[in-house]
């Protein structure tokens, strides 16, 4: 048995992968513990990236080669049961009755989309024609956008930034996606009119304000500061919506082919269990509570255990990742020290 | 038509099925920074007729492109074609440049 002190990295999405690398990189013995039957979480439901249009499955490609270069053990289809706290540690059942011996826990259990049959005003799993931004980017991926479409509207913030679904922050990432898909769009349907429906255009991320402007003027995507307030369907199963044109002060009615909805995120099912299981703190909008935001912010309460990536706060593949690598480094501080 | 004593009103909605977007079409072809703007207000802040009567370059041009037309139509005339407006947009839209190709596109029907 080896002397090297042991990491349980709960969660192969991407920030476990890249986490679980590092450490191993720096000296420790790594585990990651995967509920799925493969690595990449929420990156294997997806096509591209934004804002260079990188293929997912070429970036889990890599971290799942990282990973396998690094000596990381993959234990897949299994997820952690119970946790206790022991002297020095912890230890971890598995589902599939494999006790690990944890030094430290690093949890990376990422989001879940939203469910938007919560939004029922926008008639999702009622009305053929409503879908969400998950399965848009399926369909584009697949290309079995009919072309029949010729138009469509994006609504930002399902989920997000909505008291009524008890959900007060913003997701970051949909804004773009939006803008992103609505140019995949228009690339497949060249004649279909595309309208995004947004609260505040937030193109926080490098690059992101030019896709967005590239959107505009290139491809003509046309964007309505309004939040849709309702949906309904037409005897021909077109959609039609109500939202204000708030830069006009009107309020505007129009049918659509397909109505997208851009759904946020939310602490996944493991995030919350784990979470328990572990008695980590978490937000009060389910999500992990790190430490100082500015200096600690993959810690918990829980000494020894540390967080990374979409469990704690909604976040792009890119601060994912940079993310872990932070959190892999005060993992280590922490072991070392 | 018998009389109620009552009539149903008209909505204010833009109904963007109903609306003649001919007008939006031909701006966007002859001045196509158009489609870049982000309705900041910039442009409707600093601008000289816009400080002395209801002309709002910006509301004028996001009506013009939902096709609200009627709502603008007697507005355009109210511009000085100063320019000032084209030296503070972010985004480079030729305002001045829409309001011409708006009167053009009037004048034409
Ligand atoms: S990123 Fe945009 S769409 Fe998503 S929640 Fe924030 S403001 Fe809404
Ligand atoms: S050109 Fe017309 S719209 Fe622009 S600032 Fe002058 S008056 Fe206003
Ligand atoms: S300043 Fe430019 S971007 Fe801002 S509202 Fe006027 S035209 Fe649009």
């Amino acid at each position: 048995m080896s002397d090297k002190k042991h990491i349980v990295v709960i969660g192969g999405g991407p920030a476990g992968c890249v986490a679980a690398e590092r450490l191993s990189r720096l000296g420790f013995r790594v585990s990651i513990v995967e509920k799925e039957c493969e690595l990449g979480g929420n990156l294997n439901n997806w096509d591209r990236l934004f804002p260079d249009g990188k293929r997912a499955s070429e970036m889990v490609t890599k971290l799942v080669n990282d990973v396998k270069m690094a000596d990381v053990a993959v234990w897949t289809d299994v997820e952690p049961i119970e946790a206790k706290r022991v002297e020095n540690g912890f230890t971890i059942l598995l589902s599939d009755k494999s006790l690990l011996f944890a030094d430290a826990v690093m949890l990376t259990t990422g989001f879940a989309p939203f469910n938007a049959i919560r939004k029922e005003e926008y008639g999702y799993g009622i009305y053929r024609n409503v879908t969400t931004s998950v399965e848009l980017e399926n369909m584009i991926q697949a290309h079995i956008v009919p072309d029949t479409v010729s138009r469509v509207g994006m609504v930002h913030c399902v989920g997000s930034r909505d008291e009524k679904c008890g959900n007060m922050y913003c997701s970051k990432v949909c804004c773009i996606t939006a803008v992103k898909q609505a140019i995949e769009l228009k690339q497949m349907l060249p004649n279909a009119e595309i309208f995004c429906f947004y609260m505040d255009m937030r193109m926080f991320g490098p690059g992101y304000e030019e896709l967005y402007r590239e959107a505009q003027e290139r491809y003509g995507i046309k964007f309505v500061r309004g939040r849709v307030s309702e949906a309904s369907e037409d005897s021909e199963g077109r959609v039609a919506i109500k939202v204000e044109d708030t830069l006009v002060g009107r309020p505007m009615r129009m049918k659509l082919d397909r109505l997208v909805l851009m759904v946020g995120m939310e602490p996944s099912a493991g995030t919350r269990s784990v979470a328990e299981l572990l008695g980590v703190k978490t937000k009060v909008n389910g999500f992990i509570q790190g430490g100082d935001p500015h200096i600690a912010a993959n810690q918990t309460n829980v000494p020894g255990v540390f967080v990374a990536g979409t469990a704690t706060a909604p976040m792009n593949s890119t601060d994912t990742l940079n993310d872990a690598c932070a959190a892999a480094f005060q993992v280590a501080n922490y072991l070392n020290g | 038509m018998v009389n109620f004593g009552f009539t149903i009103s008209v909505t204010r909605a833009v109904e963007y099925d109903k609306n003649d977007k001919g007008c939006a079409e031909y701006v966007a072809l002859r001045v196509p920074s158009s489609s870049a703007c982000i309705g900041c207000g910039g442009c409707s802040a600093t601008c000289t007729a816009g400080n002395l009567t209801e002309f709002n370059i910006r509301k004028i041009q996001m009506l013009m492109k939902r096709g609200e037309n009627q709502l603008y139509k007697e507005q355009l005339h109210k511009c000085m074609l100063c320019g000032k407006c084209l030296t503070v947009c972010p985004r480079g839209v030729d305002t001045r440049g829409m309001i011409l190709a708006m009167i053009e596109y009037m004048r034409e029907k």
